[in-house]
C-alpha cells in the first residue's frame, strides 16, 4: 500500500515552530518568528512586520472583522495563510489619496469614492493581487492571518525584539 | 583577480572519454567525468564529487543564471555571481585552502561560462537521470554514456512579472499544461479563490492559490518569481531531500516555510565555520544574513517562499560594509 504523506501547514489554532539552534552566532541574526504566533497576539489588521529587507517587508496581519480601506502605492500581494478573508477592491475616482512619495500604504477614511472592482473569497494558500491605483479592504467572519507583501510604510508595525527568538537556545512550542 | 576571460576556441572535447563522456575547460580549470564522479582539476590541485551531486548543482547554477551570490557546489568548488560576469573557484571560500594557498579563481564572461556549463549538462546527464527531481523521483546518474535527458535540463524559468495567474503573465499549473499534483501533496486542497470581478475589471481582479500551484511543482530546490512588488520578489519553491548547493549570500534572503519542515545549516560565507542550525515549521520566518552559506534539508517535500530583494546595488552595499549583514537590529 502506497506510503500517504500528510502535508503539515500551520493555523492559529495549531502551528509548531522551530528556532535557532546557536553554534557560534547570535540567535537575533536570523530575526526568526512565526506568523500564526504574531497574529494571534496581535490586533486585528495590525500590520506587523515579520520580514524587512530595507524598504520592503512581510506583514503578518490578524485578519478578524472588517478593516479600514487602504490603498497601496505599489501592487501589494495578500497570501491567506488561515482562515478565509473577503477582499473588496474599490477603483478610486481620485488615485491623489495616495500623495506621490507614499511608501507601503495609506489608510483611507471611511470609504473611498470610486467603482467597485470586485470581490474575492481566499482561503488559506490563497494570494490576491491588491493593485496600484485600487483601495482595498479586508472582511474576515473568523480570526483569520494574510501575509501581505509590501513596502514598509507609515503603518507598518516594528517590535522585532517581542516577535523574535534572542536566546542561543530555541524553545520548541 | 585576472582579466575577464570571455571567449574559448572550442566547448569540450570532440572525442569522447572511455566512459563515453566529453572534457571540459574553462581558462585553466578542467572537468572531466567518469561512472561516478566528476573531476576538476586546477593548476595547483584536484577535486572530486559524486557526479549526481555535481549535476544537480551545475543545473540549478544554469537554470538560475548563476543566481544571487555563491553557489557552492560543495565546500571547494562553485561560481561567485558578478551580474555580467562570473568567478569559477576552488577553495575560494575554504579556510584551509585559503590557508594552504591551493585556491584558485577566474573570472569569466557569463556568456561563456553558461555556454559551457550548459554542453557539459547536457552531455553528463543521461536519459533517466532528472537532475531537478527529488531522488525518488528520477533514475541514476552513474555508469557509462547512455542516452540525454535535454527536456528534463532545458525546462521554462518561471518568473511571472506581476504575479502568476495575472493577464499575459506565467500560466497556472495543471493536469492539462503537465503539472499534476506530486505525491507528496495529494492531501492539498486545490479549490480556487472565489474571484468575482465586476464587468470591466475582469483583468484587474486577480487570485490564484499558490499552495495548490506549488503542490504541482515537478522541480526541488528551484525558486521560480511568482509575484514582484519593485524589487521584492517572491520566489517560492518546492524541497526535498537536500538543497544540492550550498548558497553563500551577498545580501540578506528571508524564508518563510509555507508547510512541513526544513533544517538548515549555517555556516561562515568565507571560511565555512559552522555557525547555527536553524529548524524551520509551518509559519515560521526567518533571515539569512550576507555574510553566511546555507544548506537546507527537507525529510519531506515542503513549501518555501524564498523572498529577494533583486535591487542591483545590494551587492556593494553590504561588500563595502556600508549595510550591516543583518536585516534588524534590536
Amino acid at each position: 500500500m502506497a506510503h500517504q504523506h500528510v502535508t503539515r501547514f500551520g493555523s492559529l489554532k495549531h502551528y509548531e515552530k522551530g528556532g535557532v539552534e546557536v553554534i557560534n552566532d547570535d540567535a537575533r541574526n536570523y530575526v526568526f518568528s512565526n506568523v500564526f504566533e504574531v497574529a494571534s497576539k496581535a490586533k486585528p489588521y495590525e500590520k506587523v512586520a515579520v520580514g524587512k529587507n530595507i524598504e520592503y517587508v512581510i506583514e503578518a496581519i490578524r485578519a478578524e472583522g472588517t478593516s479600514g480601506w487602504r490603498a497601496p502605492a505599489q501592487d501589494e500581494f495578500a497570501l491567506v495563510m488561515d482562515g478565509e478573508v473577503e477582499i473588496r477592491l474599490l477603483k478610486l475616482e481620485n488615485p491623489g489619496v495616495v500623495p506621490a512619495g507614499t511608501q507601503g500604504s495609506v489608510a483611507l477614511a471611511g470609504t473611498p469614492a470610486g467603482r467597485k472592482m470586485g470581490v474575492v473569497r481566499a482561503r488559506r494558500g490563497h494570494m490576491t493581487l491588491l493593485p496600484v491605483g485600487a483601495a482595498y479592504q479586508f472582511h474576515a467572519a473568523q480570526p483569520g492571518v494574510v501575509l501581505l507583501q509590501t513596502v514598509a510604510g507609515a503603518d507598518t508595525v516594528e517590535r522585532w525584539a517581542d516577535i523574535c527568538q534572542t536566546t542561543p537556545r530555541r524553545n520548541a512550542r | 583577480m585576472s582579466k575577464t576571460t570571455d571567449t574559448v576556441p572550442e566547448i569540450g572535447s570532440i572525442e569522447p572519454n572511455q566512459h563515453g563522456y566529453r572534457s571540459f575547460t574553462l581558462g585553466s580549470f578542467g572537468f572531466s567525468r567518469d561512472e561516478y564522479f566528476a573531476h576538476v582539476v586546477w593548476a595547483k590541485g584536484r577535486h572530486m564529487l559524486p557526479v549526481d551531486a555535481f549535476l544537480r548543482a551545475l543545473q540549478r547554477d544554469i537554470a538560475w543564471g548563476f543566481f544571487y551570490g555563491i553557489v557552492n557546489f560543495d565546500a571547494v568548488v562553485g561560481t561567485m555571481n558578478h551580474y555580467g560576469s562570473v568567478d569559477l573557484f576552488a577553495g575560494r571560500f575554504n579556510d584551509h585552502y585559503r590557508r594552504a594557498g591551493l585556491d584558485h579563481s577566474e573570472r569569466f564572461a557569463t556568456p561563456l561560462i553558461q555556454r559551457v556549463f550548459e554542453a557539459m549538462l547536457d552531455d553528463w546527464t543521461n536519459a533517466g537521470f532528472d537532475p531537478f527531481a527529488s531522488p525518488q523521483e528520477t533514475g541514476s546518474a552513474f555508469g557509462p554514456k547512455n542516452g540525454s535527458n535535454k527536456e528534463a535540463i532545458t525546462r521554462h524559468r518561471v518568473t511571472a512579472k506581476r504575479m502568476i495567474a495575472a493577464p499575459g503573465d506565467e500560466p497556472l499549473r495543471t493536469d492539462d499544461n503537465g503539472f499534476p499534483v506530486n505525491r507528496h501533496f495529494r492531501d492539498v486542497p486545490q479549490d480556487k479563490p472565489d474571484v468575482r470581478p465586476e464587468p470591466g475589471f475582469e483583468d484587474e481582479v486577480v487570485a490564484f492559490s499558490l499552495f495548490a500551484y506549488l503542490s504541482r511543482s515537478d522541480v526541488t530546490w528551484n525558486p521560480s518569481i511568482v509575484s514582484v512588488c519593485k524589487a521584492s520578489l517572491y520566489c517560492p519553491t518546492t524541497e526535498e531531500y537536500i538543497l544540492p548547493v550550498i548558497h553563500g549570500n551577498d545580501r540578506v534572503e528571508w524564508f518563510v516555510q509555507l508547510s512541513d519542515e526544513i533544517q538548515w545549516e549555517v555556516e561562515d560565507r568565507d571560511t565555512g565555520a559552522v555557525r547555527a542550525r536553524v529548524t524551520m515549521k509551518a509559519g515560521d520566518v526567518a533571515a539569512m544574513p550576507a555574510d553566511i552559506r546555507h544548506r537546507g534539508f527537507s525529510p519531506k517535500r515542503s513549501m518555501l517562499l524564498v523572498w529577494e530583494n533583486a535591487s542591483p546595488e545590494l551587492p556593494a552595499l553590504y561588500a563595502s560594509g556600508k549595510m550591516p549583514p543583518t536585516p534588524v537590529q534590536f
